[in-house]
């Protein structure tokens, strides 16, 4: 018995009750070679103030159809999302200034309830509510409109969850409230892990990300991206290049800040970080810093999260398909 | 048993009114007579939840942090233990209780212990510092290390808002040991360097109101602040998880150098000081590893210094050895013994003989204990009943 009839044959046989839950709502495995879309706007690249609703919509638009190669950005969502589900938006708000755009959100919003996902059932997140707040979100737990909330108001999981080095506990926004995550990340510089941008955003999910900012946040990134339940949920990034920073990160450094001007997207987390981190160290060169190696943090978490143990996607540029648009 | 490593009971957690005591402790409070203390204990963190506490409600709880230094472009520098964080702005240190705001490091557990309970300060286990007496004991949330077998990880190892606490200021803790006729004030649970600023202003808070106070530490401290807080306290004990570079940094997640730097300044200080080591079975336990650690007692601290060997049990992430045969216990105790050791306990083994304290002169029990219950003492004046030698110790309140 081949392995599909096997499954097949155990499906009927338990009339697919003992199928995990988690299993039939996964996500398929990934392709052989990984897509990334680069979704530019002229004017965003050439100035900071003009990030609008409208220009946000369209480069998020060209970025999903690109991605799924379809003619209505209604056909990618649906390979993103099923109708009826309740979907977590991982939004970065660390650094106060310069989060996650309101407008990215709004417009990701927008288009889940065209793919059938109640506004009620789009949860926005972040570590504290606090953290939301200032990046410009308003709390909300109500039955009206997008939920918004952070860690803090919901708590953790009470069971550790555990892979490699990292054992923690991750929020129940993850565990009980949603279906699935579009993680929602920054393009930026870190002052230990290198850079931050999808595999990093997902250490606000744990109880505690300060344990693991060690050699260079290596294998901890890797490891926490694969607890189960982070693991299992994290389905799409959507990264907000916008504006990213190439020095002086996480915190908000205006002067090391620049317009880069995109939104990228993937659904490999691994090479989605390996692009970001590419285009950091093209803009430190540019500017006259030094690599993030020479510094002693180059973001080794990354080859890390592509071995086979974690096996969470591909840093081997030959296999990585970065579509610009 | 002493408070790092015990079996995983979960009577600790509740309220002591509802915990059913267990039958040593329950004749513990019996023959202390101490009326009105089942009312007082309190422990928010059965599970590490949402506290309600977000940053904006936090002010009460903050002070600025006694050692760090201001880098460039709003980084700071802890200097309070020796992982010397570099945290950027908005960030925490690796202890997840210190934040950087706006270029100003800042304690998030000041006045913030997320539990408190009475407890004999033989639980600590500090047996030379006021037998048979009570410690008022708290904790906040947090630690600098990460112990594979910590059994206090629901707060040692999350941040102030992941669980709930009570406002509780230096006086406050003074007073409530007053109150429940508690000589000592006790900083344990978690690791209390993390909360150091707290703890210094109680001790100081404490002492205006004649209760001593105790620490209970892994000493993974900078020398600065292990030195002024040797000035505050009357006595710390110090858990010394292993004898090897190599446990610090695969069990524990720090570093043998700076807790034996920590130990000699604390002998150096003159304040009280006891040792634990709790005996991880393969792991800690080697003929080799304890002759190396009671050698280095000896000649580093001298004999006098009191040595627990504790007995581990499976706990968090270390759930897939054994607890510690006794025997292995007792090998460690003759070792330390035949090292010439003057007072080497076993602990977490409740009726052991090497519970009690043995006049190292005439070999007569000095101090009956069984479990936390003592039962007799006969030390007078600092010296032993029966053949005068003197007992070191913190005899009188
Ligand atoms: S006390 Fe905390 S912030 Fe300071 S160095 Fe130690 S772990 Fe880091």
């Amino acid at each position: 018995m081949d392995r599909r009839n096997f499954i097949q044959k155990t499906a009927a046989f338990t009339g697919g009750l003992l199928v995990p839950k988690l299993l039939t709502a996964s996500f398929p495995a990934l392709p052989a070679k990984s897509r990334i879309v680069i979704s530019h706007n002229a004017s965003w690249s050439r100035s900071v103030g003009t990030v609008d609703s409208d220009s946000m919509l369209k480069v998020l638009d060209k970025a999903i159809q690109t991605y799924f190669q379809v003619d209505h950005v209604r056909q990618g969502w649906s390979k993103i999302v099923r109708p009826g589900e309740v979907i977590g938006l991982k939004v970065n708000c660390l650094s106060g200034h310069g989060a996650t755009h309101t407008l990215l959100v709004q417009a990701v919003a927008e288009r889940l309830q065209q793919a059938g996902i109640k506004e009620n059932d789009i949860i926005v997140w972040d570590r504290l509510n606090s953290d939301l707040e200032d990046g410009g979100f308003r709390i909300n737990y109500g039955k009206k409109g997008l939920r918004v909330f952070g860690n803090d108001a919901i708590g953790f999981d009470p069971y550790l969850q555990t892979f490699g080095q990292a054992s923690s506990l991750v929020t129940k926004i993850l565990t009980r409230v949603v279906d699935g995550v579009i993680n929602l990340p920054l393009l930026k510089d870190h002052s230990i892990a290198g850079i931050t941008m999808s595999l990093k955003n997902l250490f606000g999910a744990i109880n505690n990300p300060n344990k693991y900012h060690l050699n260079t946040g290596d294998p901890y990134i890797a490891d926490v991206n694969r607890l189960p339940a982070i693991y299992h949920k994290v389905r799409f990034t959507i990264c907000d290049a916008a504006q990213a920073q190439y020095h002086g990160g996480p915190s908000f450094m205006p002067q090391w800040r620049w317009p880069f001007g995109a939104l990228i997207v993937g659904r490999d987390r691994v090479a989605m970080d390996y692009t970001g981190w590419k285009i950091i160290e093209q803009k430190r060169a540019k500017m006259g810093f030094k690599s993030l190696k020479e510094e002693g943090r180059e973001p080794t978490y990354i080859s890390t999260a592509a071995d086979a143990s974690h096996a969470l996607g591909t840093n081997d540029p030959q296999r990585i398909d970065v579509i610009r648009v | 048993m002493d408070e790092h490593n015990q079996k995983p009971e979960l009577y600790d957690l509740l309220p002591l009114t509802l915990q059913g005591l267990p039958l040593k402790r329950r004749r513990f409070l019996k023959t202390s007579a101490l009326a009105g203390l089942g009312a007082l204990s309190g422990t928010f963190w059965a599970m590490p939840a949402n506290a309600g506490e977000g940053k904006k409600d936090d002010r009460k709880f903050i002070a600025e942090a006694a050692y760090y230094e201001k880098l460039q472009h709003k980084q700071v520098r802890c200097k309070l233990c020796p992982r010397h964080c570099v945290i950027d702005d908005r960030e925490r240190g690796y202890c997840g209780v210190r934040e950087n705001r706006n270029g100003t490091y800042y304690t998030l557990v000041y006045s913030r212990p997320c539990t408190y309970h009475v407890d004999p300060i033989e639980k600590k286990p500090l047996f030379h510092f006021l037998p048979a007496t009570l410690a008022f004991s708290i904790a906040t949330a947090g630690c600098n290390l990460n112990c594979k077998f910590c059994q206090n990880w629901q707060i040692s190892q999350v941040t102030p808002e992941q669980v709930p606490s009570i406002y509780l200021p230096p006086d406050g803790v003074a007073e409530a040991a007053k109150k429940y006729h508690c000589p000592s004030i006790a900083y344990t649970y978690n690791e209390p360097t993390i909360f150091f600023e707290y703890m210094r202003d109680t001790a100081r808070a404490g002492h205006e109101q004649g209760v001593k106070s105790v620490v209970i530490s892994a000493a993974y401290i900078e020398q600065e602040p292990i030195r002024e807080l040797a000035e505050e306290v009357d006595a710390i004990k110090v858990d010394l998880k292993a004898f090897s570079d190599t446990y610090y940094k695969d069990i524990v997640r720090g570093e043998l150098k700076p807790v034996l730097d920590a130990l000699v300044s604390i002998k150096k200080s003159g304040v009280w000081n006891e040792i634990v080591y709790l005996v991880v079975p393969t792991l800690n336990d080697s003929d080799q590893e304890i002759k190396g650690l009671v050698k280095w007692i000896n000649q580093n601290l001298g004999p006098d210094v009191p040595i627990h060997f504790t007995r581990f049990y499976p706990q968090y992430l270390l759930k897939n050895l054994p607890p510690t045969p006794v025997s292995t216990l007792e090998r460690c105790k003759a070792i330390a013994d035949a090292e010439g050791l003057h007072y080497v306990y076993i602990g977490n083994v409740p009726g052991h003989p090497a519970e009690s304290t043995y006049c190292p002169h005439c070999g007569k029990k000095i101090i009956t204990r069984n479990g936390f219950v003592v039962s007799d003492i006969f030390i007078v004046n600092g010296r032993c009943k029966f053949c005068g030698t003197p007992i070191p110790g913190v005899w009188k309140e």
